[in-house]
C-alpha cells in the first residue's frame, strides 16, 4: 500500500507538468426533464486534498457517481494518472483506484470490522477464509494510515468517526489510491472532524489523493489543497484556500443576485403565535440534533429558516409536530403549553403541517384524492361528523380545494399517486390551509414542484398570512425564503445561529451564515 | 378504493381468476401424472357439488371461513399478521361451550344465553389476542411470532381445560363439554331435499361482514386504520397514535376470531368436543388473502372454498384423494399472492405512462439530482 | 422478524447491549454446571429422580434432533435474510419423502429424499420470496397449507396398497442403527443409581449422550457443527450472512444478494426436510400430522438460541427435554415449575444488575407466581407442558429481548439495485 516514488509535485521539477490523479474534461449528464451536470471540468492533483463544494442540487453528487462508475456521462472524459478511462460499473472504478465512501454508510452492524472490510473480496486458504491474512493485511493497511481499527470488533459497538474509518480502510484494502469522500463530516462531532482530517494528511503523506465533497466552508479552507466550486450543474470556478476568504466562496456557491424586493405592507402583528423556548433534541445515538431553540413567530409573520440540510430542521418540525419528543425545552401555542400534546391535539388546537417529503408523509399515495383530504383532518368537519366519516362533505371540500389552488386532476376519485409532484403539493397546501390553522409549519413547501404550482402556492401562503396565520417556514431554495420571509433565521448545526432582515439581506451573508463561513450574529429573539 | 374504471375492475380480478386457473391447471396435471382423469375428477364434484346435502354444508363451511377471514382482514388492513385466529377461535369456542352449557344457564330465558354465549367468545378471542398485542405494543414483539407461539399454547391450554370441562359423550369414545339444551341453541334454516341445516348463524356473519365493510370505510376510526396500513408515516404525521390502533386492531380482530365457532357450536355441535373442527384460522388466512381483504370479495372466496371442500368429500369413494383439493387451496393461494404482486408492478408501469401521456409534461424540472 | 410493515414497541427495546463481556467456553461450562447444580438441587429436593436420568437425558436427544433440524433450518433461511414459517411445512414433506423411500430402499435413503423433498419445498418459497417480492410470511402460510394436504394426497396413492401401510401412514421405516460409547453404559448407571449431589446427575446425562444414540442425532449434531463452521468461517457463509444483515452493502461489494438467499432458502428447506425425515425414520413410519408444530418448536428454537448453531442446540436441547419429561410422567414435570421459577429470578436479578428495573420486577413477579403455583400444587397437568417450548420463547421474547440480535435485514423484501 505504500508508495516508494517520491512526492509529486515538486516545485523544482518544473519540466514536466505533474500528473493529475484524477481530470474530468467536459462532462454532461442530463436526465429526463433535467441537467444535472453542464460541461464540468476538474484537475484534481496528485497527493492534494481536493474539496469540491456547493449547495444541494449542483450536481456534486452525479458527478461523483460517474466517476465512481455509477452513472455513465452524456458526453465529456475522464483521465485516471493521464490515461482515458470508461467506466461501466462500480467495479472498473475499484480497478482503476478509485474508491468511494458514501455519506451513508454501508456496514452491517452485527458483523465485524474485519467481516464487513473483506466482505466480496474474501482472502482464502482451499474453501475456509483466511482470518489471518485477512487481519494482518487490515492492522497493516490500519498502521500505516493511522486508522486505529481493530479488526474484531463489531461494528455495532462502534461509534460514527470509527465507522467512517472502517468505510476508509475498505476501499484501501481494494487498493484504492484515489478516495472520493461525499460529505464526510455531515455526521461528526468537531472532535471526530479533528481527527478525520488528521486522517486525510496522513493519507495525503503516502501519496493518496483525497477528493472531498462538503458544503461546510470552513472546514473545507482548512483542510483542502484545492477548492472546486460547483453551481446549478457546472463547475464556476477552481482555487486555492489562500486565494479566498469564505465569504467570496460562498458568494460563488450561492451567486450574489440580489433577489427584487418586494413592496408589501407587513402584516406581522405583535401577538405571539408559537413560542418555543430552549427546545433540544437528541438522536438516538447520543448526539445533540437541536440545541437549545428559541424563537417567536407572530400572527401574520412568516418566520425563515435557512440552512443546509441536515442542520437539524427535519427533527425541528418533528419536535414541533409532536412526532418526536424533545429531551428539553418548551413549545408554546397561543399560550398554551403543547410540549407534551399528542400529534393530533396539536392538529385540533391549529397547527397545520406541510411535511418536506409528501409521498412518505404528506400523502397516502394509494388513496383517492378526497379520502387524502382526510388525512390530518380525521377529527374535524367537513371530513367527520361524529365517529362516522361524512364522505360528502370530504368530496365537496376536495372540489373546492380542487377548484380553489388549481390542483390539475382528472377527478377527486383518482388515487394521489396519479397526481404529478406539482398537483400533490398543491392540494396538501390546500388541506392543511382549510380548518382555519393558527399557524402553519411549511418544511419545503415548492420543492420538486413547477414554477406555475410554485407561484400558486406562494400566493395562497401571502393571502393566509394576510389574515393571521403565523408560518414557519423552512427551505433551501433562499429565493424563496428571501421573497416570503418576514423575519430570517440561520439553522447551522442544530442552533438558530444568525437572524437577518429578508428585506435588506444580501445572498452573500446569507450563503456566508449557513456554510459556517460567517461568526455568528447575537442571539435571535 | 372507489375507482371503478373498466381498467381497474379488470386488474382487480386479474389476479383471483388467474390463479384459479393456474391452480386448476396445475391440479390436472397431478392428476394426469398420477393416473386419474381430470375430467372424471371435475364430473364427480359437480355431482356432488349439485346434491342440496353439499349445498348446505358448503354454506356452513363458508360461514365459518368468512368469520375467520374478517378477523384476519382487520389485521391484514393495517399491515398486522394475526396468525394467531386459529388458536383464539379455539380458546374463545371451547370457553364458551363450557359456559353455555353449565347447568345454571338451563334456566335463563333462550335470547339471552345465546347472546351471553357470544359475548363470552368474543371476550375470550380478544383477550387471547390482547396478549400478543401488549407483547408487541410494550415490548416490540412481532406479532407474528408471539401469535405463532400462542397458537400452540392454546392447543394445550385447550386440552387441560376440555379435560376439566368433560363429560363423555354418549356412545363414543369422544369427550366434549356439557351439551348446551335447547334453549341456548341457535335454529337452522332448513333447506328442501336435505336434512342439514344451513347455520342460523349465518346471518351473524353477514352482519359482521356488514360492520366490517361499514366500520372500515365509514367510520373515522376505520379510516385511522387503512392509513396505517398504508403508510406508517403518512399516519403518524396526521395524529394516528400507532400504538393504540395496534391495540384496537387485535382486540378486535381476537373478538371476531372468537366468532368463528360460534355457528357450529350453537347450531349443530352444541358442545365443544375433540373433534371439533381445527385449522380455520389457516384457512381464514387464505380466504382473506384470496378475497383481498374485501367485505364482498371474502364471500365469494368463503363461498368458493366451502363448495370446494364439500364437493370434494366424495372423491375418495371416486378412487381419487380428496387432498386433491387441499393440494388446488394451496396453490390457489401462492399463485394469488404471486399474481398480485405482478399486477401490481403492471400496474404502477402502467400508471407512469399514464401520468406522462395525460398531462402532456414529463417530468417536473425542478427536480435536480442533487 | 418485523416482517410487519409496523415500527410501534421497536422504539421501547434499546438496541443490544453493547460491551458484553464475551464469554469464553470455560465460562459456558461453568455456566452449565452452575444450572446442573441447581437441577440437581431440585431433583434432590422434589425427589423426581427422572430430571436427570439416563433415560430421560436419552430421550430428550431423540426428542432434539428433529427439532434442531428445523431449526438450523430457520436459521439457515433468516441468516439470508428471509423468514420462513414455513418450516412445519416443509417438515411435513420431509416425513413423506422418508416413509415413502424408507420402506422401499431403507433409513438412509429415506434420510436422503426426505432432504430433498424439504429443499423443494424450500425452493418453492424462494421462488415466491426472492424472485417475486411476495411477503414471507404470507408465503410460508401457504406452503403449511399446501404440504400436508399434498403428503396426505401422496399417502393416500402410495401407501394405502402398500404392505403394513394405511390410507394416513407409510409401511413400517427400519430405524437406523444406534451406538454407544463401549464401557461406560454399567458404570455411569452405576454412579447414576447413588443419587449423590451433582455427581450423579452428570453421571445421568453422560449416561443419556453416550448409550445407546441413535446415528441420526449424532448426524444432527454433526450439521450443527457444520452449519457453524460454513457460515462463520468461509466467505460463502460471510457473504451469506451479509445478505441478511446489510444486502445494499453487500451488493455494494459485487456480492449476488438474489443467489445467497437461494441459498439460504432452498438449504433451509432440506434442513427442514432433514428434520422431518429424522422424525419419521425414529418413529419407524410416516404418519399423517406427524410433525405437531416441531417446525414452530424448531423456529421457537432458533429465536431462543439467538439466531447461532449453539443456541439453537441448546434450545432444541431444551425444548426436546420438556417434551420427554413430559412422556416419562408427573413427578418430574412438576419439578420443572420450580426450575422455570428459579430461572424467572435469575432473569430478575441479572436485569435488575442491567438497571432494567421494570422487566426485573415483571420477571421477578412471574418467577414468584411460577414458584407459587409449584408449592401450591402436588402436579402438573401433563397437557400443559407440550406448552413449555412456546412459554419459554415468549418469555424470552419479553423479558430478554436486549440480547437477542436477529439478523438486521431479516423480513426485508429485497429487490436488486434499490440502494445507492
Amino acid at each position: 500500500m505504500s508508495t516508494d516514488d517520491p512526492p509529486r509535485a515538486n516545485a523544482a521539477n518544473a519540466a514536466a507538468e505533474p500528473q493529475n490523479a484524477v481530470e474530468l474534461t467536459g462532462i454532461t449528464k442530463r436526465f429526463p426533464g433535467v441537467i444535472a451536470n453542464a460541461d464540468v471540468n476538474i484537475a484534481v492533483r496528485s497527493g492534494t486534498v481536493h474539496a469540491l463544494v456547493g449547495e444541494n442540487g449542483a450536481g456534486k453528487s452525479t458527478l461523483m457517481k460517474i466517476l465512481y462508475g455509477m452513472q455513465r456521462p452524456d458526453e465529456g472524459t475522464i483521465k485516471v494518472d493521464g490515461a482515458a478511462v470508461e467506466f461501466h460499473s462500480p467495479a472498473d472504478a475499484i480497478r482503476a483506484g478509485i474508491g468511494m465512501v458514501h455519506q451513508h454508510f454501508m456496514l452491517a452492524d452485527n458483523l465485524t470490522v474485519l467481516e464487513n472490510v473483506v466482505l466480496g473480496s474474501e482472502p482464502r486458504t482451499g474453501a475456509r477464509l483466511d482470518f489471518k491474512m485477512a487481519r494482518r493485511k487490515i492492522q497493516e493497511i490500519s498502521s500505516s494510515y493511522g486508522l486505529g481499527v481493530e479488526p474484531d470488533r463489531l461494528v455495532d459497538h462502534l461509534g460514527v468517526g470509527e465507522r467512517q474509518r472502517v468505510e476508509i480502510l475498505k476501499v484501501l484494502y481494494r487498493g484504492a489510491r484515489i478516495l472520493i469522500l461525499d460529505e464526510p463530516t455531515a455526521v461528526l462531532v468537531p472532535q471526530e472532524v479533528d481527527e478525520l482530517f488528521g486522517n486525510l494528511r496522513e493519507l495525503k503523506a503516502e501519496g493518496l489523493t483525497i477528493l472531498f465533497i462538503s458544503h461546510k466552508l470552513d472546514e473545507v479552507l482548512s483542510v483542502a489543497d484545492d477548492i472546486t466550486v460547483m453551481r446549478r450543474g457546472t463547475t464556476v470556478a477552481s482555487v486555492r484556500p489562500g486565494e479566498v476568504t469564505a465569504r467570496k466562496l460562498a458568494e460563488l456557491m450561492v451567486g450574489s443576485a440580489l433577489p427584487v424586493p418586494e413592496l408589501r405592507e407587513s402584516t406581522v402583528t405583535d401577538e405571539p403565535v408559537l413560542e418555543v423556548s430552549g427546545l433540544t433534541v437528541t438522536s438516538p445515538d447520543g448526539r445533540t440534533v437541536l440545541d437549545d431553540l428559541s424563537f417567536t413567530i407572530h400572527a401574520g409573520e412568516v418566520l425563515g429558516v435557512a440552512g443546509v440540510e441536515g442542520n437539524g430542521q427535519a427533527e425541528l418540525v418533528e419536535a414541533l409536530m409532536g412526532i418526536r419528543p424533545p429531551a428539553a425545552g418548551t413549545v408554546r401555542l397561543r399560550g398554551e403549553n403543547i410540549t407534551r400534546l399528542s400529534t393530533r391535539r396539536r392538529r385540533e388546537a391549529g397547527m397545520a403541517y406541510i411535511p418536506e417529503d409528501r409521498h412518505r408523509q404528506g400523502v397516502l399515495l394509494e388513496a383517492s384524492l378526497w379520502e387524502n383530504r382526510i388525512l390530518g383532518h380525521q377529527t374535524r368537519p367537513p371530513s367527520v361528523r361524529g365517529p362516522l366519516l361524512d364522505r360528502r362533505g370530504a368530496k365537496a371540500d376536495t372540489q373546492r380545494i380542487v377548484d380553489e389552488y388549481d390542483v390539475r386532476t382528472p377527478s377527486i376519485e383518482v388515487a394521489a399517486t396519479a397526481l404529478s409532484g406539482g398537483n400533490q403539493q398543491k392540494f396538501i397546501v390546500g388541506r392543511e390551509m382549510s380548518g382555519r390553522p393558527v399557524v402553519l409549519i411549511a418544511s419545503h413547501p415548492t420543492r420538486g414542484v413547477d414554477v406555475g404550482a410554485q407561484a400558486a402556492i406562494w400566493d395562497q401562503i401571502r393571502r393566509a398570512r394576510a389574515e393571521h396565520l403565523a408560518v414557519l417556514m423552512i427551505s433551501a431554495d433562499l429565493d424563496e425564503l428571501v421573497g416570503m420571509s418576514d423575519s430570517l433565521v440561520v439553522i447551522l448545526r442544530g442552533r438558530l445561529v444568525s437572524s437577518f432582515d429578508p428585506k435588506t439581506v444580501t445572498l452573500q451573508d446569507l450563503g456566508s451564515a449557513m456554510t459556517g463561513a460567517a461568526p455568528p450574529t447575537t442571539e435571535v429573539a | 378504493m372507489g375507482r371503478l374504471t373498466p381498467r381497474a375492475v379488470l386488474l382487480g380480478i386479474a389476479a383471483p381468476l388467474g390463479a384459479l386457473v393456474f391452480a386448476a391447471l396445475v391440479c390436472a396435471v397431478i392428476l394426469v401424472v398420477t393416473g386419474h382423469s381430470p375430467a372424471d375428477t371435475v364430473q364427480a364434484m359437480i355431482t356432488s357439488g349439485k346434491r342440496p346435502r353439499t349445498f348446505v354444508n358448503s354454506i356452513n363451511s363458508a360461514t365459518n371461513y368468512y368469520l375467520s377471514a374478517v378477523a384476519v382482514a382487520i389485521g391484514f388492513r393495517m399491515n398486522l399478521f394475526n396468525i394467531g385466529v386459529d388458536g383464539q377461535y379455539r380458546l374463545a369456542a371451547l370457553l364458551a361451550a363450557g359456559f353455555a352449557g353449565a347447568t345454571f344457564m338451563d334456566s335463563l330465558p333462550g335470547p339471552l344465553r345465546i347472546v351471553l354465549t357470544i359475548a363470552v367468545a368474543m371476550l375470550v378471542g380478544a383477550a387471547w389476542a390482547g396478549v400478543a398485542a401488549i407483547l408487541k405494543v410494550a415490548r416490540g414483539v412481532s406479532e407474528v411470532i408471539s401469535t405463532i407461539m400462542l397458537n400452540a399454547i392454546a392447543t394445550y391450554l385447550g386440552q387441560y381445560l376440555l379435560l376439566k370441562l368433560a363429560v363423555p359423550v354418549a356412545g363414543s369414545n369422544n369427550i366434549g363439554t356439557r351439551p348446551i339444551t335447547a334453549g341456548g341453541q341457535v335454529p337452522g334454516f332448513a333447506y328442501p331435499g336435505s336434512t342439514s341445516k344451513v347455520y342460523g348463524l349465518v346471518v351473524l356473519a353477514v352482519l359482521v361482514g356488514l360492520v366490517y365493510w361499514f366500520v372500515l370505510s365509514r367510520t373515522r376510526f376505520g379510516f385511522d386504520i387503512r392509513a396505517t396500513g398504508m403508510s406508517e408515516s403518512a399516519a403518524v404525521a396526521s395524529g394516528v397514535s400507532v400504538r393504540r390502533m395496534v391495540l384496537y386492531a387485535m382486540l378486535f380482530s381476537g373478538a371476531i376470531a372468537g366468532l368463528v365457532g360460534m355457528p357450529q357450536l350453537l347450531g349443530s355441535a352444541h358442545s365443544y368436543s375433540l373433534d371439533f373442527p381445527a385449522g380455520l384460522g389457516f384457512i381464514g388466512i387464505a380466504v382473506a388473502l384470496l378475497g383481498r381483504n374485501h367485505a364482498a370479495g371474502m364471500a365469494l372466496a368463503a363461498l368458493l372454498w366451502g363448495v370446494l371442500d364439500n364437493s370434494a368429500n366424495s372423491l375418495d369413494v371416486a378412487g381419487v384423494p380428496k387432498e386433491i383439493v387441499a393440494i388446488m387451496q394451496g396453490v390457489i393461494v401462492l399463485s394469488v399472492v404471486i399474481a398480485y404482486e405482478l399486477v401490481r408492478r403492471y400496474r404502477v408501469r402502467v400508471e407512469q405512462r399514464e401520468v406522462g401521456r395525460a398531462l402532456g409534461t414529463t417530468r417536473v424540472p425542478a427536480e435536480v439530482a442533487a | 422478524m418485523t416482517a410487519s410493515g409496523l415500527t410501534v414497541g421497536a422504539e421501547t427495546t434499546a438496541p443490544p447491549a453493547a460491551r458484553r463481556r464475551r464469554l469464553g467456553a470455560s465460562g459456558y461450562l461453568l455456566i452449565t454446571l452452575g444450572a446442573l447444580a441447581v437441577v440437581s438441587l431440585v431433583r434432590l429436593l422434589t425427589g423426581a429422580e427422572d430430571l436427570t436420568s439416563g433415560g430421560t437425558v436419552g430421550a430428550a436427544l431423540t426428542a432434539a434432533a428433529p427439532i434442531a433440524m428445523a431449526g438450523l433450518g430457520g436459521l439457515w433461511a433468516e441468516r439470508a435474510g428471509v423468514v420462513n414459517i414455513g418450516l412445519e411445512g416443509m417438515m411435513v414433506l420431509g416425513t413423506w419423502g422418508a416413509g415413502f423411500a424408507g420402506y422401499q430402499w431403507g433409513p438412509w435413503a429415506g434420510m436422503v429424499f426426505g432432504l430433498l423433498l424439504g429443499a423443494l419445498g424450500g425452493l418453492l418459497h424462494a421462488v415466491a420470496t426472492v424472485t417475486f417480492g411476495v411477503d414471507h410470511i404470507i408465503s410460508g402460510v401457504a406452503i403449511n397449507l399446501l404440504a400436508p394436504g399434498t403428503a396426505l394426497f401422496l399417502s393416500k396413492l402410495y401407501f394405502s396398497t402398500a404392505p403394513g401401510g394405511g390410507q394416513k401412514q407409510s409401511p413400517p421405516v427400519t430405524d437406523a442403527p444406534h451406538v454407544s460409547v463401549p464401557g461406560v453404559s454399567s458404570l455411569l448407571q452405576d454412579v447414576e443409581r447413588r443419587h449423590w449431589f451433582l455427581v450423579s446427575d452428570v453421571a445421568g446425562v453422560l449416561r443419556g449422550l453416550t448409550v445407546h444414540v441413535s446415528l441420526l442425532s449424532i448426524i444432527a449434531a454433526l450439521l450443527l457443527v457444520a452449519t457453524l463452521y460454513v457460515l462463520w468461517r468461509t466467505p460463502f457463509g460471510l457473504r451469506l450472512r451479509s445478505c441478511g444483515e446489510a444486502p445494499v452493502a453487500a451488493e455494494s461489494l459485487g456480492v449476488n444478494v438474489y443467489k445467497y438467499k437461494y441459498y439460504g432458502v432452498i438449504g433451509s428447506g432440506a434442513f427442514a426436510g432433514l428434520g422431518g425425515a429424522i422424525l419419521a425414520i425414529s418413529s419407524s413410519q410416516f404418519r399423517d400430522g406427524q410433525t405437531g408444530g416441531r417446525g414452530f418448536i424448531g423456529l421457537a428454537a432458533m429465536i431462543f438460541g439467538n439466531w447461532r448453531p449453539g443456541g439453537l442446540a441448546l434450545g432444541a436441547g431444551l425444548f426436546g427435554y420438556t417434551d420427554a419429561m413430559q412422556l416419562r410422567g408427573s413427578d418430574g414435570v412438576h419439578a420443572l415449575l420450580l426450575l422455570l421459577a428459579i430461572a424467572l429470578l435469575a432473569l430478575a436479578v441479572v436485569q435488575f444488575l442491567a438497571r432494567r428495573v421494570p422487566i426485573a420486577v415483571v420477571a421477578a413477579v412471574l418467577g414468584v407466581a411460577f414458584g407459587w403455583w409449584f408449592f401450591a400444587s402436588d402436579e402438573l397437568p401433563p397437557e400443559l407442558v407440550g406448552a413449555a417450548p412456546y412459554v419459554v420463547t415468549l418469555l424470552v421474547l419479553a423479558l430478554a429481548a436486549q440480547r437477542l440480535r436477529m439478523p438486521k435485514a431479516d423480513g426485508r423484501i429485497y429487490r436488486r439495485g434499490e440502494g445507492g
